[in-house]
């Protein structure tokens, strides 16, 4: 079955653990490196020791503002609590987080699509270490014995609330991806998911729509990728509706999302409330950044993606979504500074859209980038030749005049051409007629036809027009 | 009941030992073999300490005589001997806290107070006995037996520093550190008639002392003399970045100010402190001590600290709920006890249930409650109100005093066995100097005299926030007026 | 005012042997029937000495977590000295490869 969104919604709310790029961990000097022999990044503190004590890393800080900054957030006086819990992965049993008083309150961000989804807060915490469970392959309920590494425990995370105001799995990766732009943007991540920079707890609900109440939710744990993302919210959806139509009561529950069955599955009922006790962390001291500080970090904030795209768009009159990609790769500024250049708009767009994938094409010369746009505009290359450009011009760099040379590249006269067609209508006469008759498929095999006899010096485009002012006016009709 | 000892060097005060090793005088190595020989005569007895640490004394002395023979001052605690509480970290030295849990532990580090003694000249001679994880008054939640009052082996030295008071009191080593959450400094000092100090909350750094209530938790000397606890104050105290908690200057200059007197101070003895709950012998010895400063010139008057005597109740809502939590790392999977099970979950629970002693499980079990759903509000979050209380109600009196006056201990020491059937009639007796914890201020027990029993009586001395000065100053007179 | 009895009781008692149960879990202790009958008892004496908080007005008075008003203290982003891994793990309860070993862990982290 598949979801009926003309009678459903489903309210989406994410929770996204971001590791912040900084040299030591969050509370001490040990270093915050991804990967590296296990329980090599260690000191008295990661480890729990007896009379450790933390003491708070600014450069953290400092990131955690630029994100708040970034996500429109106020930046408030906060208080580290202490969550208490026992687990191996937890050396002190306890984590220190921010609970009633977060550095990042209220704030929002904007989606490609110009939906503006609400931040609830954003606050800093530790990371845990990692348990490995050794035997019953793997399985923690079937392990003979786990194995503790505390290299990532202490490690910065900044914990991204945001509100449930996504609508669908799609939306919930537009989001994603957007935060993950924004937190690379801004530096304060390197944005990887694989590695677990970036960790994303989602909670579905859903209801009909019209209904004021949000229905029970659950809480999905385990995405690592986009794709799980969007594929555990459909799955989780499905499956609440369905037991909604069966009559049944949806308990709140936290859930797991296994990638390989491409189902979530329950991890513990969320309905007897788990007591974390709670306190104002007694180690360390009030965080209330001065306002100084605050317009510091602001000043340097660079231009964030969603100002990137409308930029592109009020100056190429590209599409918002082909703005969104182009800012995606990071070619925009490659495409404005092209613009400036003189380069042809919509040529630009859309070479950086379907023609630039290659990382190496931010590096490309803007001047020689225009001058390929306007040789492509005017005709002086086909788009196939174009392409090949491109390409080169990519990789290798130089004149996009010299490169065309050096391909014997130029564009062939329409006289040509004409002769070019008129000799396959002849010899393909059973082909024409079905182009006469209207199939559509049946055009690239002209096409094609002709780029081979020309060595793809033909446009495609031109040659379908030839094609078809050739068609009879009896067959049009 | 037995005097303490009083041999060549063990009597001796640290100053007149530091300065005739700093001038060559004497060796530390010989300061060092005198203190052991006095330990080897009487710890059997006594048992202040958990281990001597008679090889790394040796080595150290060593260290300090060949600075002076290279011509380097070793400092101004040079060849002194000292003793350590067993919650404070040494590098490569058991640290046990007096618990099974920690069983096996070494730690790779020692405490910023450790390293600033060492670096001033003092030579560490032994870990000190203690109530486990400094929950107690008498040092019998020690897993590893009682230490005995020097001046009395039937009765306790209190607690929780017991060990470090005894130690001192029994000449053992002539100054010592304990720790001080709710008087665990001040009380076993006053019982074993030393003097003993828990300094302003943030003055002395907290790293590498294993925690019990963070925000209460304060290290402080124990000595023979106030100007022995006022140098050693100088030389732990003062800013520890690494301790976010630690006030960044330098500690009070105390010593400096010693001989200043008191004429013109105002002192304030504490009303809500004299009355009910204090033995009448106890009572006596404080009114004498009240005399003897205005005697010297201060204006003295009694003075209604009216939430103080809420600082017991709030007290054990705020420190179990800190150990509660600080305590919770003793899970058997990164260091000290382990006992085996078929999951870590009971593994967990096993470790913890034969590692702690029935004190700990109580204020774990008290704290945890204190800060759990539905409790929090209560419980914990009325205990740090009352704290705002107490801090103002002190704050009021310190607008009209330089310093306050009290008993240190309701009574003199008591026996052993005498109040460990009943947990709240030993938590009673903290009833003097818990407030000063919650108010983070700073609290010292100068001996006043004997009691009825002959046991020794201190007299506390209370001080707002860095008020450090003014304290020394009157325990200074205090102790002037008894010679 | 604040009212030191449990919210959800009526009878009046300061802690149940079933609170200190369902702590003692929460703590990771196991207790015998001897020691939580005891233990009850005792952690109800505490609480009862402390309804003498019930009589203050607490109206408006801000709660204090921590002694001293200190605020920012930081310290900046450079690596410091790291433990040797070897000497750990020799005092560790278990160790295997450079890991600390444990039992089977039941349940899941956060
Ligand atoms: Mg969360
Ligand atoms: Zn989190």
């Amino acid at each position: 079955m598949s979801i009926d969104l003309d009678v459903w919604e489903i309210v989406i709310g994410l929770e996204v653990h971001t590791e912040l790029a900084t040299r030591t961990k969050l509370f001490c000097a040990a270093p915050n490196e991804f990967g590296g022999e296990p329980n090599t990044n260690i000191d008295p503190l990661t480890l729990g020791l007896p009379g450790s004590l933390p003491v708070l890393n600014e450069q953290a800080v400092e990131l955690a503002i630029r994100v708040g900054l970034a996500l429109n957030c106020t930046i408030d006086r906060s208080v580290f609590s202490r969550k208490n819990y026992f687990y191996p992965d937890q050396p002190t049993n306890y984590q220190i987080s921010q609970f009633d008083l977060p550095i990042n309150g209220e704030g929002w961000l904007e989606l490609p699509s110009g939906k503006v989804i609400g931040i609830e807060r954003a606050h800093l915490e530790e990371d845990t270490g990692k348990s490995t469970h050794v035997g019953g392959g793997g399985r923690i309920h079937d392990a003979t014995y786990s194995l503790v590494d505390y290299n990532r425990a202490g490690v910065p995370l900044l914990e991204i609330v945001g509100r449930p105001d996504l609508r669908s799995g799609d939306e919930a990766r537009a989001y994603v991806s957007e935060l993950r732009a924004i937190l690379v943007a801004v530096g304060a991540s390197d944005g990887k998911m694989e590695e677990g920079s970036l960790r994303v707890d989602c909670n579905v609900s859903v209801r009909r729509h019209g209904d004021a109440e949000l229905g029970t939710r659950c809480e999905i744990k385990n995405i690592n990728s986009l794709r799980s993302l969007g594929r555990a919210v459909d799955y989780e959806a499905e499956r609440q509706i369905d037991m909604i139509l069966a009559g049944e009561r949806i308990e709140q529950q936290t859930r797991h999302w296994n990638e390989d069955e491409g189902r979530t599955l329950k991890l513990r009922s969320k309905e007897q409330a788990d007591d974390y006790r709670y306190f104002p962390e007694p180690d360390l001291v009030d965080l209330s950044p001065s306002q100084e500080w605050i317009d510091r970090v602001r000043a340097d904030l660079p231009i964030l993606p969603a100002a990137r795209r409308h930029r592109l768009c009020e100056q190429s009159g590209a599409e918002i979504a082909q703005a969104a990609l182009i800012v995606e790769r990071g070619l925009d500024d490659l495409c404005l500074a092209a613009l400036s250049f003189g380069a042809d708009p919509s040529r630009t767009i859309t070479h950086a859209e379907h023609n630039l994938s290659d990382p190496k094409a931010v590096e490309l010369d803007p001047e020689m980038f225009a001058k390929l746009t306007n040789m492509d505009a005017q005709g002086t290359l086909s788009s196939t030749q174009t392409k090949t450009v491109l390409a080169e011009l990519v990789q290798l760099g130089g004149d996009p005049a010299a490169i065309a040379d050096t391909h014997g590249f130029k564009a062939m006269d329409s006289g040509e051409l004409d002769a070019v067609v008129d000799q396959l209508i002849a010899e393909n006469p059973e082909q024409w007629q079905r182009f006469c008759e209207g199939d559509p498929k049946i055009s690239g095999f002209f096409v094609g036809k002709v780029m081979k006899a020309t060595q793809g010096q033909a446009d495609g485009k031109v040659v379908t027009g030839l094609l078809t002012e050739r068609i009879p006016t009896t067959a049009k009709e | 009941m037995t005097a303490p000892q009083e041999s060549s060097a063990a009597g001796a005060a640290a100053l007149t030992i530091a300065a005739s090793v700093r001038s060559g005088e004497r060796s530390a190595l010989e300061v060092v073999k005198e203190h052991l020989e006095v330990i080897g005569q009487r710890e059997t007895e006594v048992h202040a300490f958990n281990l001597v640490t008679t090889e790394h004394a040796l080595a150290a002395a060593t260290a300090v005589d060949q600075l002076v023979a290279q011509g380097e001052d070793p400092g101004p605690l040079a060849g002194v001997p000292v003793a350590i509480k067993d919650n404070l970290c040494t590098r490569g030295v058991a640290t046990t806290c007096s618990s099974k849990i920690l069983e096996g532990w070494v730690p790779p580090y020692d405490a910023t107070v450790v390293t600033r003694l060492a670096a001033a000249g003092a030579i560490m001679v032994g870990k000190t006995n203690m109530d486990e994880f400094a929950m107690g008054s008498s040092t019998e939640n020690s897993a590893f037996g009682p230490t005995r009052n020097p001046h009395d082996l039937g009765r306790v030295p209190g607690g929780s520093s017991g060990g470090s008071a005894a130690a001192v009191a029994a000449g053992f080593a002539p100054i010592s550190l304990g720790s001080d959450t709710g008087g665990s400094i001040r009380q076993p000092a006053a019982l074993c008639g030393v003097v003993g100090v828990k300094p302003t909350y943030g003055t002395v750094s907290r790293l590498g002392l294993v925690a019990f209530g963070s925000s209460l938790d304060q290290v402080g000397p124990f000595a023979n003399s106030v100007a022995e606890a006022a140098l050693v104050c100088e030389v732990i105290g003062g800013h520890d970045p690494a301790d976010s908690t630690s006030i960044p200057q330098a500690f009070p200059a105390v010593s400096e100010h010693l001989s200043d007197g008191v004429a013109g101070m105002r002192i304030g003895l504490i009303t809500e402190m004299m009355g009910e709950g204090i033995a009448p012998d106890v009572a006596l010895r404080i009114r004498a001590a009240a005399e003897a400063l205005a005697a010297a010139g201060a204006e003295v008057e009694e003075v209604s600290v009216p939430a103080v005597t809420y600082g017991l109740s709030a007290y054990y809502l705020v420190a179990p709920a800190e150990a509660s939590s600080n305590l919770s790392r003793y899970d058997g999977v990164r260091y000290g006890l382990r006992v085996d099970a078929p999951t870590t979950g009971e593994m967990m629970e096993l470790t913890r249930t034969a590692g702690f002693g029935d004190e700990v499980k109580r204020r774990i079990m008290l704290g945890t409650y204190a800060l759990s759903a539905g409790y929090y509000d209560a419980f914990y979050g009325t205990a740090l109100k009352v704290r705002t209380l107490i801090r103002r109600d002190f704050d009021q009196a310190y607008e009209r005093f330089d310093a306050l006056l009290s008993p240190t201990s309701p009574t003199t020491a008591f026996a052993f066995g005498d109040k460990t059937a009943d947990p709240m009639s030993m938590y009673l007796n903290d009833v003097c100097t818990i407030a000063t914890n919650l108010a983070g201020h700073p609290a010292m027990s100068v001996p006043y005299g004997l009691g009825d029993d002959g046991m020794p009586v201190g007299a506390q001395v209370l001080a707002p926030a860095l008020g450090e000065v003014a304290m020394f100053r009157v325990a200074a007179v205090l102790e002037g007026s008894l010679a | 005012m604040t009212e030191l009895t449990s919210p959800d009781r009526t009878d009046g008692a300061r802690i149940t042997t079933e609170e200190v149960a369902k702590v003692a879990k929460l703590a990771r202790l196991r207790l015998t029937e001897e020691e939580l009958t005891r233990f009850t008892s005792q952690l109800a004496d505490v609480l009862e000495h402390a309804a003498d908080l019930d009589l203050l007005d607490l109206e408006g008075v801000e709660p204090m977590a921590r002694p001293i008003p200190l605020a920012n203290v930081f310290r900046e982003d450079i690596p410091g000295p790291i433990l040797n891994r070897d000497e750990v793990l020799a005092v560790a309860p278990a160790a295997e490869d450079g890991f600390f070993r444990v039992p089977p862990v039941l349940g899941e982290s956060e």
